[in-house]
């Protein structure tokens, strides 16, 4: 009853605000600063007369002056009974012109103060005129701020407010705050079992886990009929709910999986090609997002306005630099262990220490900041999942980086070569293919493409000289899973690896999940000495 | 079988290796426990235990060379056996602490009642008996590659699968290790422990006995290695590293010896592990890390793989010039090892020992004829 009798005073109120506020401010100013300070020694009773007034006097400043009264921070001097709101600074205070927001004094004690009291009824009265003031604000920013904080005190001394806006209201995203904003503030007030249930619906439409919350606590002290119905919304949004936690397990997943696709896409084709594990791929992702921290410097001292670009120019020098290496090390120290690939694994493994501490040694061992350009910070909200763009360009990049690469070796003619030479590397050498050429060719191709994977994995990651070696047990894990001289088996590997990694998470912990992955790898090479996607004919037998 | 091999089995370099082994080790106890400190001839202690740590890397490099050398077998995860042997060891010298923990209990390690825990984890009882923990050092690691191997030699997963396997092995048992909940003291692993078998372990004596325990451990390895690879089922070994599908086609069950092999290598290991952990006062769970084991490899690469003196003088060298360049340039050790691992692969192919081998042959085929020795073995 008491919240009742509270709204039939705010709704006339709110249309006074509107009409005012056509005034012009000069007139306005004298009357406003006799209703401030008319609050001074008012009881409560009187106090709430003066705060409707301040409500409709249509000021500006009548919203920081409510505010500073619901939190009590809104004193008057003693001396002259000037009203002024009090900011605490080092056990002093600083006091603050209600009206113009000039400060008044500093390091005033507190016995020259006297703080205007409110008891709670009074608080309950002026947040309702407050979120009333703000939800008709004319920034919908503002606005949607306003409709949000409703939502989550849910207070129904705000209906009326609430209902007017709703009416009011032309943007449709906020409309639908203020209706589910409304349902709240319904089923916390004594309306009726009708508009209750309208208001199941709505919050059931929104179905997060602050609508859960919301409807679990009305079904705790509904009866009969609509306790079953606040019930059953309960268990629909519950289910919504683990829709959306799958769905976001999935979005990590593919994330991660992308990532793990990157790094290990440019190990599948020299593994497949050569049979040769290179152990200094993940440093060649390091010496990839190595070059994007250098274009990034020499962009930063000479042509700020190209920062935008830095990751387009570090892609080709990125694929150079670290396709350059490869080719080195394929001509200088593979090329004589073919036919041993237990000892090139070792040799490989000694090039990646010796490039890591290279890189220390010149960039130091700590960590490299790289920028994020404009267009791949930031995120924005699909249903309940929040997706931030750089995850997404990275996801995007990797199938594009897969895409081409699958074209390359389908469609050129250095393709069908490099497929010849994984299919039957002596046969291939009799119809006259160099298969040396095409060994350094993939070596360098492959390390180029970790090249380029380090330009994105820059953006996500840490960039020190352990880059890499963070990836190459993950990246070989996918290769082995997804099969060897198979693209498709790689990207079916690294995101089957991701998305079980993530939904393995919740129940395992991080640490614990990747261990479980480590070990249904080891598990599945038993079964599947060959990976998911084998290839089949002779060369199984090498 | 030693009875027979210690009459004709044994070639000249395993007689050098135990002779050396011992007058080395031998050496150094007397100049350490001899000479007053301060004395020119003493030696200090800290040389005993850098040495002994050396040793057990030896037996290590060992284990490796059995299967990598005479089977063919590269695993990159033998730091595991390792550790486990090690954390085994850690866990018998951590009961033995008792009330004298930062804590004053005198069941619960430090760590444990510091994570709040109430009583001991079943995987810890039993512990407090050096005969058990000693039985342990051998079993788990034992019973893991046993398992390990079951799965992965039958299923015919060979090659550079198999390394990658292993390899993705430890590094899961890194991980878990690294979990406070596991029970293992999470990252900062087992450590001040205070005596083994009522030996304070800040005597030099118990040192020196640590030290002439793991020449003992590593001459008992190296018979047991040399005795197998010997005998026939050595030669099955080698031929099913050299080919084999033949070897299989021959009626052999190739599995099975490698199992047997790989299971003998990890206990080997474990022992291994068992000795370095008093001697260096601490066992974490870094040990697995995969980086190590791939050095344990190159340790055997250095000194010769297939020769087991080798692999054991290979562990020494290299973890001698480890102790002087992480002092002298930190910086260029990793130069210096990358570019051994390149540098050996590449040039020699065989190690130090098949080098020499090799020089020798050369020379003695630069003789006249009539001195050429018979075409044996």
């Amino acid at each position: 009853m008491q919240k009742l009798v509270k709204s039939f005073f705010i709704v006339p109120a709110l249309w006074t605000i509107l009409w005012i506020a056509s005034f012009s401010a000069v007139q306005a100013q004298d009357g406003f600063s006799q209703k401030v300070d008319a609050m001074v020694g008012a009881n409560f009773t009187e106090l709430t007369v003066q705060i409707d007034a301040l409500a409709t006097s249509g000021n500006a400043r009548a919203l920081p002056i409510l505010e500073a009264l619901s939190i009590g921070r809104l004193y008057y001097r003693k001396t002259d009974k000037k009203v002024v709101i009090a900011e605490k600074v080092k056990r002093k205070y600083r006091l603050l012109d209600p009206i113009s927001g000039d400060v008044l004094a500093e390091g005033v004690s507190k016995r020259k103060l006297k703080k205007i009291r409110v008891n709670n009824k009074l608080r309950r009265a002026l947040r309702a005129t407050m979120g009333a003031m703000t939800l008709l604000s004319s920034d919908p920013e503002t606005r949607l701020k306003a409709a949000q904080s409703v939502f989550k005190s849910g207070d129904a001394a705000a209906l009326p407010t609430l209902e007017a806006a709703i009416v009011k209201e032309t943007d449709p995203d906020i409309r639908t705050v203020l209706r589910q904003a409304h349902a709240v503030a319904i089923l916390n007030s004594t309306r009726s079992d009708d508009d209750k249930r309208a208001a199941f619906a709505i919050l059931e439409e929104r179905g997060d886990r602050d609508a859960l919350s919301v409807v679990t606590a009305a079904a705790r002290t509904a009866t009969g009929d609509l306790k079953l119905l606040a019930d059953e919304t309960v268990t629909t949004i519950e289910e919504t709910l683990e829709l959306w936690n799958a769905a976001q397990n999935i979005w990590y997943g593919l994330s991660l999986g992308s990532v793990l696709l990157l790094a290990a896409i440019g190990l599948a084709i020299t593994f497949g090609v050569m049979g040769v594990i290179n152990m200094a791929h993940g440093e060649m992702v390091m010496l990839g997002a190595y070059t994007t921290f250098m274009v990034q410097d020499v962009i930063r001292n000479h042509a700020p306005e190209l920062f935008d670009a830095s990751l387009a120019i570090a892609l080709p020098l990125a694929f150079l630099v670290a396709g350059g290496v490869g080719v080195a090390i394929e001509r200088g120290v593979i090329r004589f262990l073919y036919g041993r690939p237990l000892e090139t694994l070792l040799a490989t493994w000694g090039l990646s220490l010796v490039l890591q501490q290279t890189v220390r040694s010149i960039f130091g061992p700590t960590n490299r900041e790289v920028g994020t350009p404009e267009f791949m910070s930031g995120a924005f909200q699909l249903g309940q999942l929040t997706i931030t763009y750089n995850r997404l360009w990275i996801l995007a990049f990797a199938l594009v980086v897969m895409v081409a690469l699958m074209l390359l070796l389908k469609y050129t003619p250095m393709g069908l070569q490099m497929r010849a030479v994984t299919q039957n590397r002596k046969m291939a050498g009799a119809m006259g293919i160099r298969t040396n050429w095409v060994d350094a060719a993939t070596f360098g191709l492959g390390s180029g493409i970790a090249g380029i994977a380090g330009v994105a994995l820059s953006q996500i990651d840490n960039v020190s000289p352990n880059l890499g070696q963070t990836y190459i047990i993950d990246s070989f894990m996918v290769v082995v899973f997804g099969g060897v001289g198979n693209l498709w088996g790689t990207l079916v590997g690294a995101m089957t690896l991701g998305i079980a990694n993530k939904f393995l998470e919740p129940f395992a912990g991080a640490v614990l999940a990747k261990v479980f992955v480590l070990i249904f790898i080891i598990l599945f090479i038993q079964k599947r000495p060959r990976g998911l996607f084998a290839l089949k004919g002779r060369a199984v037998e090498s | 079988m030693i009875g027979r091999l210690i009459r004709g089995g044994f070639d000249r370099t395993s007689w050098i290796f135990l002779t050396v082994l011992f007058g080395v080790t031998l050496g150094v106890a007397i100049l350490n426990l001899g000479p007053e400190p301060g004395s020119t001839m003493h030696l200090s202690t800290f040389v005993v235990s850098v040495l002994g740590k050396y040793l057990t890397y030896a037996l290590l490099a060992i284990s490796v060379d059995l299967v990598w050398g005479y089977c063919g077998v590269l695993s990159l995860g033998h730091g595991a056996f390792f550790a486990l042997g090690g954390y085994a060891m850690g866990m018998h010298l951590m009961r033995e602490i008792g009330p004298r923990g930062v804590y004053g209990n005198p069941i619960l390690p430090d760590f444990m009642v510091f994570l709040d825990w109430q009583e001991l984890p079943w995987f810890w009882l039993g512990f407090d008996m050096f005969w058990f923990a000693a039985l342990m050092v051998i079993v788990v690691p034992g019973v893991l590659a046993f398992i390990f191997g079951w799965f992965a030699f039958r299923s015919r997963v060979t090659g550079v699968y198999l390394s990658i396997i292993t390899q993705a092995l430890t590094y899961a048992l890194m991980l878990a290790f690294f979990r406070n909940d596991m029970g293992f003291g999470g990252n900062n692993g087992l450590t001040d422990f205070k005596d083994i078998l009522g030996f304070s372990l800040q005597s030099d004596a118990t040192r020196v006995g640590l030290l002439i325990a793991s020449a003992v451990a590593l001459a008992i390895g190296f018979m047991i290695s040399k005795a197998v690879t010997a005998s026939k089922l050595g030669k099955v070994l080698i031929a099913v590293r050299d080919a084999e599908h033949r070897t299989r086609f021959l009626g052999y069950r190739a599995e099975n010896y490698k199992l047997m092999i790989w299971t003998l290598s990890a206990c080997i290991a474990g022992v291994a592990g068992a000795l370095y952990v008093p001697q260096v006062g601490i066992i974490n769970p870094s040990e697995f890390a995969p980086a190590n084991s791939i050095e344990i490899v190159i340790w055997v690469a250095i000194g010769g793989r297939g020769t087991l003196a080798g692999a054991a003088l290979g562990a020494v060298l290299v973890n001698f010039g480890k102790t002087i360049f992480t002092g002298l340039f930190p910086e260029f050790w990793l130069f210096m090892l990358g570019g051994m691992f390149v540098l050996v692969t590449l040039f020699l192919p065989k190690g130090i020992i098949g080098f020499f081998v090799n020089l020798k042959e050369k020379w003695r085929a630069s003789r006249p004829p009539q001195s050429m020795p018979q075409e044996g073995d």
